[in-house]
């Protein structure tokens, strides 16, 4: 439980998004190249609108950003959003941190007695 | 120093925590197993926690609030996964609705706290991950977006003919 973490929400959302091999697999290939939504689906054994949905997912969590350029739909990654799962962990890490530091005084200082 | 060690590991999504007291080991045990001592340390500073249901047992739940600042009420819920005292406890700890039912889109995060004897004090390991539904090594993988390039770059010099 972390007292002022910006949006539970989205961290959990980023990490269903990353949980499902496609999807990790279209990140993969928007991190190189910025492809269009038809270029992706092409990638697949799974039909445009199955590709679409996950490219939806990904956009929801924030992984990926989809841009118009002409008559396509380029999609692209979002680093600052990969990068609030590891941030989530260093705000687990530092909570709990301080929770220890409150046991060992209160042990210190016989306030829990 | 109370802390030996914080090992944040971003590959695993792990933390590990541990720490020494010179406390006998049921004094520590008794932070965890006594509501009214749990309520002292919980909640981060202008945070008071106040614990409601604490069934340390396994299956059973550990409900609490926090009151910020403003009087906003921040709720939560351990769900017990199993009990050995004073040596080891192991729960999910999610954010709860004001009924004290978990959110739903809310992350989970496991907590093993672990208590051995150690130098007439006590040495208490914590190692906590956050729950997901699905295979969490996986998600992993994917890393940041510079481990990404990384990768595929290595890929790229072993394809290259």
């Amino acid at each position: 439980m972390v007292v002022g973490e910006p949006s539970p929400q989205v961290v959990d959302q980023v990490f269903r998004a990353l949980a499902d091999s496609t999807r990790r697999d279209i990140l993969r290939r928007c991190a190189v190249d910025e492809p269009s939504v038809s270029r992706l689906a092409q990638a697949y054994p799974m039909s445009f609108a199955a590709v679409q949905k996950h490219v939806a997912t990904l956009e929801r969590a924030g992984l990926v950003v989809k841009v118009r350029r002409g008559r396509e739909q380029i999609v692209h990654t979002d680093t600052a959003a990969v990068e609030g799962a590891r941030q989530a962990l260093d705000e687990l890490a530092a909570t709990w941190r301080g929770r220890v530091e409150r046991m060992s005084n209160l042990l210190a200082t016989g306030g829990a007695e | 120093m109370t802390i030996t060690s914080v090992e944040t590991d971003y590959d695993n999504l792990t933390v590990t925590l541990i720490a020494h007291f010179d406390n006998p080991i049921d004094q520590v045990w008794e932070l965890w197993s006594d509501p009214r001592k749990l309520e002292l340390w919980w909640g981060p500073p202008g945070y008071p926690a106040s614990v409601q249901k604490h069934d340390l047992r396994a299956g059973g739940e550990v409900t609490y609030s926090m009151t910020g600042p403003d009087g906003e009420q921040h709720r939560g819920i351990w769900r017990v996964a199993s009990v050995d005292p004073p040596t080891s406890l192991q729960f999910t700890d999610a954010f709860a609705d004001s009924h004290h039912a978990p959110l739903a889109d809310a992350p989970t995060s496991n907590i093993a706290v672990r208590l051995v004897e150690r130098d007439g004090g006590t040495r208490m390991e914590l190692h906590m991950t956050f729950e997901t539904r699905e295979d969490m090594q996986q998600i992993v993988d994917t890393g940041t977006v510079d481990g990404l390039k990384h990768a595929i770059n290595q890929m790229d010099s072993l394809l290259a003919p």
